[in-house]
């Protein structure tokens, strides 16, 4: 049982952390390029890296947080703006073929020390420390120092952390997740403000309960403490807004429409390159955003933004279900906490002499990358849609 | 001549007959009150030309038809005119415009936005979207497609309100109306053929190009769909379409172009020009005896038996669903 | 803080005391060296108050002792330096501006001059090299590498074309391997196969176990890596793609099927044989030169082996029944199945030959440059996609020219570029093209409605 305790405790750890979060707005952008406008984006992972990049290098330079993240912005907005022009008047591989070279590219270009004046600013492949950028951004917390943990009353407090209330809990968490899905995929008649309600409250139940199973204790301010964590998270939120808005809108009904068919769209007289476009700048942005995000706890380094991160956002992306409001953030939740299961399983119970030692500390974490490839192929196969999306959609192919 | 008083008393066939009777029957001739007019459009693929059309002037407020052999190269010529093509000649001559403005650059877009819009011959619904929604992209100028106003509902909510309520007036005169929360990928061919037309006519537009609407439509639907063309007409819209139904071609068009191996090779009124050996050479090769608009090639018997085939298909597909 | 200006004010004592003293006291000099060089050679840029114009005379490899490095400041004055053992030198800057570095020719070895900058634009006046905008707070590192003297720079640019040009084509028929398959997949399925680069790398991890590992002869070895690599293909096809295509798959889907099995494979790769670089023969190869040309004997032979395979690949396409068959189903499958080729037998044909060339394609890449790892196709595989798409997606023979063209451009544009920049080129010469002729060198527009 305390093996399972610290595989859950770390999984929990994961899932609130900043870094989690941070994906989860680059996906909630990929999913504005691939889940409504139909772009095959394979650069994601650029658009955070020049996020970061814009963002700490602003910082490094002197200048004031909000300019550094406008400047964060604006680079992505730009890289959206030279990718965008060549290839989305063409065929969607071209862009597929287009981002994924580019994102190559820029973290090459990120890496490399060939140009005294970029390098001093990027530092080349060894990348820009945390501490370098970070201080104004940790400066804004509202947070007394010190140490908190969620929940402060937790399982440990009632019967003293018995088996029995924890399995008890985890019950109730898996049968209201469950009921959130089937909500969710509207499998429940409930419609409009009721629907909504239910979900907010079946995630608050989630979360508080998942706290108590599994209680997280962490800094105030530090690195990767609360701060950042709540910071994270509310743009998430904030990102989810956003997208509701925009996708309920006539302009999110283009961009399904131009997803569909680009013909079509020219044949209503819509302006199917300016509303790819949009899309891919918009996205962009979140991406930026999620990249900024995904550096502040930690550092700039090219190669850690690289095309896995792009990967991961797909394969997080199709596992909550693409073209869906929640998808992204449920994906990514479930795709980084199961790697993190995925690892602890293997480490507690394949690479230990207690129980079965057939790997050896490393193999574990690529056994995890190994599932995770195979996963993303058995889920395109055999549920496209993901866990949100609609079946429906699927029985005609475009 | 104003174009108010042409488009005005087109609805009666007499004034239809009347206006057309001064043009002469010949490849390319001119109209009274073109609505399109086409230059030297040459579209060559490889080695083959699909089209090569010296001239052609399209009349204001009338129904046209456009027929000719299949491969004749009329899609390839809607393609070209309406943006989503470039001629080979472009640059060279190649010169068309639309109710008097220059189309040789404009993008699909624009040429659709600038009132000339067409639909395909294989059909382009937006299948993972539904009925209603393919409907609501139809209208033009909407202020909500704007990134700058969308967030702000305020902005765009009244004008969705009149866009959804024209898309509801038109499902329901295309017998959609039921089907307006369907998937429109999971309409049948028909359907789809249906909604694009009703797609079309969502952003009002001074010309629709219609590519062989009736194909796979079941007669019954054809006929109040020729009613729809014909009062599309009579509203004052102009139509030009293709048809291989010499049929449906006799029955509602006031004017016939026919193409051939890429050129134009007769215009006229439809009782006229099927007789016209230009155009049953084109059809038939060279050796015939038989004219095109014979009502013996397409006797009731024959109407009747393919009725029955449609019928009997329409109830397979029915079982299918139900299953 | 106080440190470091101790440091500094160290410095430059011992700049002053070297030039004075260095004729009278060289001897007392060489005993305290290995201190007073360490001393010397470090110089730390302070925020706002100093910065440092530092680097190596000659390379770190080869330092070059005893030689002059003048800078000139923005003013005009000048400081000397002279290069120690390790060829380092050092100057702390005070004021922010353009600074030029210079070297006394006299000390350089005999019979050798300083390398002008291969940048022009930081080519300064008499030989010296330019270090502009120089900013406190900042390190700057201009290059010192010196070269032989009458060293003819006309003949120099042109043997270095010669050479990268002969690299650019061995690149290029190396991707032409596997872009050729990579082309034929797409043209067929309609698959962007992007696990096809893990295929390269399947090719040279399966030479290394068989030929390394295993110890079998090179030969023998590299014919079983195509066929084990070709049944790679042919067993996928078999159990994935076919099942796939019959159930009807979207391409989207598809293509992220792709990038999962790539996925897999990278990391199965770190599983078995770790992150380390692994090499098919372990003896360094021997090499030729032929006039300024110089060439591995491992490299003649994979071009030689690349071509005549390639040229077979194209007759076979052009001349024999399923050559033809395999290119009317790249043009229009319906159509080719309607008119009676088993398009299935020719897509599994085309997946078996697709993986045998990438297979051969890893082990020769290996072979040249000395090694495969995990992430060995992962670096081509942009190149791959530049080449299939510059040729035109889904014509073969398109693939042909495109990898050649990328295979040069990433070979040359070092030349006028920082080699880090060479696969940027790559990209920048495909977006050029995608913006003037879209549907690649070979390619045909599509029909619209
Ligand atoms: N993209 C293309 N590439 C090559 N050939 C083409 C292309 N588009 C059309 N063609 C050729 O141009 C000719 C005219 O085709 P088009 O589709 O315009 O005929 P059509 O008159 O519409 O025929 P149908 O009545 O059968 O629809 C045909 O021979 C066709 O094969
Ligand atoms: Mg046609």
């Amino acid at each position: 049982m305390d093996d399972i305790q610290g595989i859950l405790n770390a999984m929990m750890r994961t899932a609130v952390d900043p870094q989690t979060a941070a994906v989860a707005i680059a996906v909630i952008g990929l999913n504005i390029h691939f889940g409504y406008t139909g772009l095959i984006n394979i650069g994601q992972s650029a658009f955070m890296l020049l996020g970061a990049y814009g963002f700490a290098i602003s910082i490094t330079q002197g200048w004031p947080l909000p300019v550094a993240i406008l400047v964060g912005l604006a680079v992505a907005f730009v890289f959206a703006l030279v990718l965008g022009v060549p290839t989305l008047k063409l065929r969607g591989d071209y862009l597929a073929i287009v981002t994924i070279s580019a994102a190559e590219i820029i973290r090459y270009v990120g890496r490399s020390g060939g140009y005294e004046s970029l390098s001093n600013l990027t530092n080349a492949a060894q990348g820009i420390a945390g501490s370098q950028y970070r201080t104004p951004f940790t400066d804004l917390s509202p947070f007394p120092t010190g140490t908190t943990q969620l929940l402060p009353f937790n399982y440990l407090d009632v019967a003293g952390g018995s088996t029995v209330v924890r399995l008890l809990g985890w019950l109730v968490v898996v049968a209201a997740i469950w009921t959130a899905v089937r909500i969710g995929r509207r499998k429940v008649g409930l419609e409009g403000s009721t629907r909504t309600l239910a979900m907010v409250g079946l995630t608050a139940l989630v979360v508080v309960l998942l706290f108590f199973l599994a209680p997280v204790s962490q800094r105030n301010t530090g690195v990767n403490g609360w701060w950042f964590t709540v910071v994270a998270w509310i743009l998430v939120g904030i990102s989810l807004i956003i997208v509701l808005g925009l996708t309920r809108s006539p302009w999110g009904r283009a961009l399904k429409g131009v997803r569909e068919d680009e013909d079509a769209m020219r044949s209503l007289g819509k302006n199917v390159f300016a509303i790819k476009m949009q899309a891919l700048i918009i996205g962009g942005l979140f991406g930026a955003i999620g990249g900024m995000m995904y550096v502040l706890p930690a550092a700039v380094q090219p190669d850690a933004l690289g095309r896995s991160i792009t990967f991961f956002a797909y394969t997080a992306l199709l596992l909550g279900g693409a073209a869906t409001i929640w998808g992204p953030v449920l994906g990514s939740l479930i795709f980084f906490v199961g790697r993190v299961f995925l690892i602890g399983v293997a480490n507690t119970y394949l690479s230990s002499d207690d129980y079965l030692n057939i790997m050896n500390g490393q193999q574990t974490s690529q056994f995890a990358f190994i599932i995770v490839g195979v996963a993303l192929m058995l889920l395109v196969i055999f549920r496209p849609q993901g866990i949100l999306g609609d079946k429906r959609e699927l029985r005609f192919n475009v | 001549m104003s174009e108010t008083t042409t488009a005005k008393g087109l609805a009666d066939p007499a004034a239809r007959r009347q206006l057309m009777s001064g043009v002469e029957p010949e490849p390319g001739s001119s109209k009274p009150d073109p609505i399109l007019k086409v230059d030297n459009i040459v579209r060559q693929f490889g080695g083959i030309t699909a089209v090569d059309v010296d001239h052609l002037e399209v009349q204001r407020g009338i129904i046209t038809a456009l027929i000719g052999p299949n491969g004749a190269g009329k899609t390839t010529f809607f393609n070209l005119i309406t943006g989503f093509d470039r001629p080979t000649s472009a640059g060279r001559g190649a010169h068309w415009s639309f109710d008097g403005a220059t189309l040789d650059r404009t993008s699909a877009s624009k040429v659709a936005k600038s009132g000339m819009v067409r639909t395909f011959q294989l059909t382009k619904a937006l299948s993972r979207m539904t009925v209603m929604d393919n409907m609501m992209l139809g209208a033009q100028n909407q202020a909500g497609e704007n990134l700058a106003k969308c967030l702000i509902k305020p902005f765009w909510s009244a004008q969705e309100k009149q866009v959804e309520e024209k898309a509801l007036a038109l499902l329901d005169r295309f017998s959609l109306l039921e089907k307006r929360k369907d998937y429109a990928g999971s309409l049948s061919g028909g359907q789809r053929k249906l909604l694009e037309m009703a797609r079309a006519l969502m952003s009002d537009p001074k010309m629709i190009m219609l590519d062989e609407p009736m194909a796979g439509v079941n007669p019954a639907l054809t006929q109040s769909l020729l009613g729809h063309i014909q009062s599309l007409r009579d509203e004052g819209t102009t139509v030009l379409f293709v048809e291989h139904d010499m049929h449906v071609v006799r029955h509602i068009s006031d004017w016939v172009v026919v193409m051939a191996e890429g050129k134009l090779v007769a215009e006229g009124p439809a009782d006229s020009v099927m007789s016209n050996t230009a155009v049953i050479d084109a059809y038939l090769g060279a050796h015939h005896d038989t004219d095109l608009g014979d009502d013996a090639l397409l006797s009731d018997a024959t109407l009747e038996q393919l009725e029955a085939e449609v019928a009997a298909e329409e109830a397979e597909r029915e079982e299918e669903q139900r299953s | 803080m106080s440190r470091t200006s101790v440091l500094e004010r160290g410095v430059v004592a011992r700049a002053a005391a070297f030039l004075v003293l260095s004729l009278l006291v060289a001897p007392l000099l060489l005993l305290l060296s290995s201190r007073s060089v360490e001393a010397a050679t470090l110089c730390l840029p302070k925020k706002d108050e100093t910065a440092c114009i530092a680097g190596t005379m000659g390379s770190r490899a080869e330092p070059i002792e005893g030689v002059d490095v003048t800078l000139t400041k923005p003013d005009g004055s000048t400081e000397t330096q002279t290069t120690e053992k390790d060829g380092k030198f050092a100057f702390t800057i005070t004021e922010p501006g353009n600074y030029l570095v210079g070297v006394d020719e006299e000390t350089l070895p005999k019979g050798s001059e300083l390398r002008p900058p291969a940048n022009a634009a930081l080519r300064g006046p008499e030989g010296t090299i330019k270090v502009d905008n120089v900013q406190l707070g900042q390190n700057y590192g201009p290059v010192l590498t010196v070269r032989p003297k009458g060293f003819d720079d006309s003949t120099s640019k042109w043997d270095e074309f010669i050479q990268s040009s002969v690299n650019g084509i061995r690149l290029g028929l190396l991707l032409a391997l596997a872009s050729v398959g990579l082309s034929l997949i797409y043209g067929t399925t309609g698959i962007s196969n992007f696990a096809h680069a893990e295929q390269v790398t399947l090719g040279g991890m399966v030479g290394y176990g068989l030929v390394n590992v295993a110890g079998l002869p090179l030969v023998v070895g590299g014919i079983l890596v195509v066929i084990i690599c070709g049944f790679t293909g042919w067993f996928q096809d078999r159990i994935l793609w076919q099942p796939l295509r019959r159930r009807g798959l979207g391409l989207t889907q598809l293509m992220i099927v792709t990038i999962g099995l790539s996925l897999a494979m990278q990391y199965a790769f770190q599983y078995t044989v770790g992150a380390r670089t692994v090499r098919v023969v372990v003896e360094t190869p021997e090499t030729r030169d032929f006039g300024s040309i110089r060439i591995t004997d491992q490299s003649l032979w994979a071009m030689g082996i690349a071509a005549v395979v390639l040229a077979l690949v194209g007759l076979a396409l052009l001349r024999t029944r399923i050559g033809r068959a395999t290119r009317a189903v790249a043009d229009n499958p319906a159509l080719a199945q309607a008119s009676g080729i088993d398009t299935d037998k020719v897509i599994r044909l085309v997946w078996t030959v697709a993986m045998g060339l990438s297979g051969l394609s890893g082990i020769l890449y290996a072979l040249i440059v000395n090694g495969v790892k995990w992430d060995t196709g992962l670096q081509i595989l942009l190149l791959l996609f530049a080449a299939v798409t510059l040729g035109g997606l889904g014509t073969a023979f398109g693939a042909l020219v495109g990898s050649l063209i990328i295979g040069l451009v990433v070979e040359l544009s070092p030349m006028v570029i920082p080699g880090d920049f060479k696969y940027a080129a790559a990209l920048l010469i495909l977006i050029l093209l995608l913006l003037v002729r879209p549907q690649g060198l070979l390619g045909r527009p599509q029909r619209v409605g």
